[in-house]
């Protein structure tokens, strides 16, 4: 108490900040917090989260619930200045409280171990005591021999009459928990400056189409420095259904008016060029696709070469070799037929492209026909002729996610670091051990003393494993 | 041979192994106690042999890698894996403390999710993996973060045993803490039997959840069945709290110490701590990073994970002030474990009803 009081101010706050329970309340405050913003949508029109109070509070409560919240920040609470401040405190503490414990336990650590007397060794809370046969020069060996097991490397001084053997491994284990600390710290850096110098946005890049900028939030555009291009973009799915195995862009990259760079990318898979990532997150079909799209067929009359056609929607073509033409006059990105034989369009995705085309013979209708790209069995004509759908180019857009984070080199490596310390302070131990030898008519009365900071019943173990090594030896020899 | 056959040899084996653990817990026959190790055995190596058969029928239909197609990509086959990590963690410790009473606690809850499974009719067809999970990190992330919840449901199942053991006054904060949660779980738990069997239905966990959920308990149209149901949840609350003590001399006889419970409670956060930090914390961030090319953007689910390790955080700070250790820091760990359902189950069930996320992704 006496030294509390004579504290000065200083000294109250570094105290206030170094301790364990600061933490635990900091813990406290931000898994608490946290929640709230898991239930609310962040970043959301102000009519979702009011929807989303009405369920939980009813309609009479939730539009004041909501001022309150959006007052304290909640819309966008991580983002918040207390909860900022929040996390600005945890990184306090977290520096203040190694600074505060660092130094005595790096002199512990540093600290050579000295040899103990008989009355020290009997205070740990595991000791051994026993008689073995021989003079301590004799047992010393097949002491050291059986305890080989336990890796120690021992130090050896010779006593009045005896010896005392003495050994510590893992000492540095007790760093691990400032490793993890450190750690939390590098990671919180790597986020700042990633916040600090990159950027988030994106990009919905219809085929064929070039870009200079990405954009965030409300269009605002962000200089990529360089163009990229999409080239193609495809959907692949399972079988015979509309759920996507896997969806890739064709990119490349410009330069000063030169391609440096080409590559598909697709989920996991992303593209990075100066810095700057480019992900695979979504796709869709251009508003004005009808416009600029191109048919890519291939046609194989009865008799005769196949060749590609590319066509617009509108277009006629011929039939190579042949009489009969055909004219695109209708297009559905997802086609549906149903039992009466009309066709419909059940999704705004290129789930199931079509198309229509009027067949003519020497410019006489014949017949009307849908034929699909994902069906092709749908690609023969009743005369012998096949017009094989392959693609609809230019219709589509690749969403994607474009990010700078020059921090995040900083942040993994904090999360190595992390990895590294949580290993040592969990699963490394910090043991000691003393082995005093004294002669006693002719016989060693042998002393251990050790401690562990950690899994003591697996190192008690260990030890007593040792010493029946040691007697097993003993009667063997009797 | 299909791994649907192991799986049922293994939930009739967990099930079988559940009323022999509890068998010896009242007769403490040693031979009893060999059977139901025995089953717990046949039961986890039947269900090692299915996860492994299931993991081949997803490459194969996948047509994946093998290390690409572990099948853990849906409730179903993740709840099936947490069984099997759960096991797998109480069989070390049946061993190493050569204690078989926390086997009467352990597999019913294998037992229970096994029949939730069943009784939900959580899909248990093989599903078509979603671009954004075809990655080499799903097999470490998924594995590792199981893993961790399994010690983390060990150390909740110890954390409530040694509140049970150490508290004595119902007055007591402990006393009331673990009587109110361990009602909580009951009322839940019976609630949703009744709903199940009430709809019988089969439909998608989600879906249950926001459509039946407590439907003919506590959220029924009809105000009398709703206000009985309250008071009826209420009544077991006040029951457990009134008669709670008599739990306490049920555990006395079991052999297991309070320091046992300390201990087994600190070793299996001591050991899902980390664990958990790598695998789910640290992975899943690389993993949204290299899908997304964000590693952190606090989405629920994220920051649910978040909240579980703050808890987890605390429990071990917890424990190095004195006079925390012992009860106090007995609360956080079970505190924790709630935490840790709510990452699993309540993010993807209940969260999403109120964000109701469509489109595409």
């Amino acid at each position: 108490m006496e030294q509390e009081k004579n504290m000065t101010f200083v000294d109250r706050i570094w105290k206030f900040f170094a301790s364990v329970k600061l933490a635990i309340v900091i813990f406290a405050l931000i898994a608490s917090t946290s929640i709230v913003g898991t239930i609310l949508d962040q970043k959301a029109e102000p009519a979702k989260n009011i929807q989303i109070l009405t369920k939980l509070f009813g309609e009479s409560l939730a539009p004041s619930l909501y001022n309150i919240f959006d007052k304290l920040g909640f819309m966008d609470m991580y983002h918040s200045w207390w909860f900022t401040s929040l996390l600005g405190l945890f990184a306090l503490n977290l520096i203040i409280c190694s600074a505060d414990r660092l130094p005595r336990i790096w002199k512990l650590v540093r600290e050579p171990l000295g040899p103990l007397t008989e009355d020290n060794l009997k205070k740990f809370p595991m000791n051994r005591e026993f008689i073995v046969k021989g003079k301590p020069d004799t047992v010393k060996d097949s002491v050291t021999d059986a305890l080989k097991s336990t890796r120690f490397r021992f130090a050896e001084i010779k006593e009045e009459n005896g010896y005392q053997l003495y050994a510590q491994k893992g000492n540095y284990s007790r760093l691990g928990v400032y490793i993890t600390h450190l750690s939390i710290l590098i990671i919180l850096i790597g986020a700042v400056i990633g916040i600090r110098f990159g950027f988030k946005g994106y990009l919905n890049l219809p085929e064929g189409d070039v870009s200079h900028v990405a954009f965030s939030g409300k269009d605002k555009a962000l200089p990529l420095g360089f163009e990229i291009r999409c080239d193609n973009f495809d959907v692949e799915f399972y079988g015979a259904s509309d759920m996507p195995k896997e969806y890739k862009s064709w990119l490349t990259i410009i330069k000063n008016g030169k391609e440096v760079l080409r590559k598909s990318i697709v989920v996991n898979d992303p593209l990075t060029y100066e810095g700057i990532t480019f992900y695979q997150s979504s796709f869709g079909l251009v508003p004005d696709g009808l416009n600029r799209g191109i048919f890519i067929f291939n046609v194989a009359p009865a008799k005769g070469q196949n060749s590609t056609i590319n066509l617009r929607f509108g277009d006629t073509f011929q039939i190579p070799g042949s009489s009969v033409s055909g004219k695109i006059v209708n297009f559905s990105p997802a086609l549906k037929i149903d039992e009466n034989g009309s066709a419909s369009t059940y999704a705004n995705h290129m789930d199931n492209p079509a198309v229509l085309i009027d067949f003519f013979d020497a410019g006489k209708y014949k017949y009307t026909g849908w034929i699909l790209k994902r069906h092709p069995q749908t690609w023969q004509l009743p005369d012998g002729n096949r017009v094989e759908f392959h693609n609809y180019w230019g219709v589509e857009y690749t969403g994607l996610q474009v990010r700078k984070d020059p921090g995040v080199w900083i942040v993994y490596l904090g999360c190595i670091a992390m990895s590294i310390g949580l290993f040592i302070a969990f699963f490394l131990s910090h043991r000691k051990i003393w082995v005093k030898l004294v002669e006693e008519k002719n016989n060693t009365r042998v002393i251990i003393g050790a401690t562990a900071n950690k899994n003591r019943t697996a190192f008690e173990r260990k030890i007593d494993g040792s010493i029946s090594i040691l007697n097993k030896k003993q009667e063997g020899e009797k | 041979m299909e791994s649907s056959v192991f799986f049922g040899l293994s939930t009739m084996a967990y099930f079988l192994a559940m009323m022999t653990y509890i068998t010896y817990l009242a007769f403490r026959k040693q031979q009893v106690g060999v059977l139901a190790t025995t089953l717990t055995i046949f039961g986890f190596v039947s269900q090692t042999i299915a996860f492994i058969l299931r993991w081949n029928e997803f490459s194969v239909l996948g047509g994946m890698g093998f290390m690409r197609s572990v099948p853990l990509t849906n409730l179903y086959e993740s709840l099936i894996f947490f069984v099997w990590c759960l096991i797998a963690g109480y069989l070390i410790i049946e061993f190493k403390f050569k204690n078989r009473s926390f086997g009467a606690f352990i597999t019913p809850i294998a037992g229970l999710a096994l029949a939730f499974i069943d009784l939900t009719g959580v899909s248990k067809e093989i599903e078509p993996l979603v671009p954004a999970l075809k990655s080499n990190w799903l097999l470490a992330h998924v594995t590792m973060s199981f893993i961790a919840y399994a010690a983390f449901s060990v150390s909740f199942s110890t954390g409530l045993m040694y509140l049970i053991t150490k508290t004595e006054k119902r007055n007591e904060l402990a006393y009331i803490f673990w009587t109110v949660t361990f009602g909580i779980f009951a009322v839940v738990f019976v609630a949703m039997g009744i709903d199940m069997f009430a709809f019988k239905v089969a439909v998608k966990p989600d879906v249950f959840v926001q459509t039946y959920l407590f439907k003919t308990s506590f959220f029924n149209p009809s105000p009398i069945v709703k206000i009985v149901s309250w008071i009826l949840g209420l009544t077991t609350l006040f029951i457990i709290w009134r008669y709670g003590l008599f739990l306490k001399k049920v555990i006395e006889k079991f052999n297991v110490t309070a320091d046992m419970l300390d201990e087994i409670t600190y070793k299996s956060i001591a050991i899902g701590f980390p664990i958990f930090t790598l695998g789910g914390l640290i992975f899943g961030a690389i993993w949204a990073d290299q899908a997304w090319g964000v590693y952190w953007s606090w989405d629920p689910k994220e920051t649910w994970s978040l909240i579980t390790w703050f808890i987890y955080a605390f429990y071990l700070h917890g424990r190095m002030i004195r006079g925390w250790k012992g009860k106090k820091v007995a609360i956080v760990a079970v505190i924790g474990f709630t935490a840790v359902i709510f990452t699993y189950l309540g993010v993807n069930l209940l969260l999403s009803g109120l964000h109701a996320y469509g489109g595409m992704e």
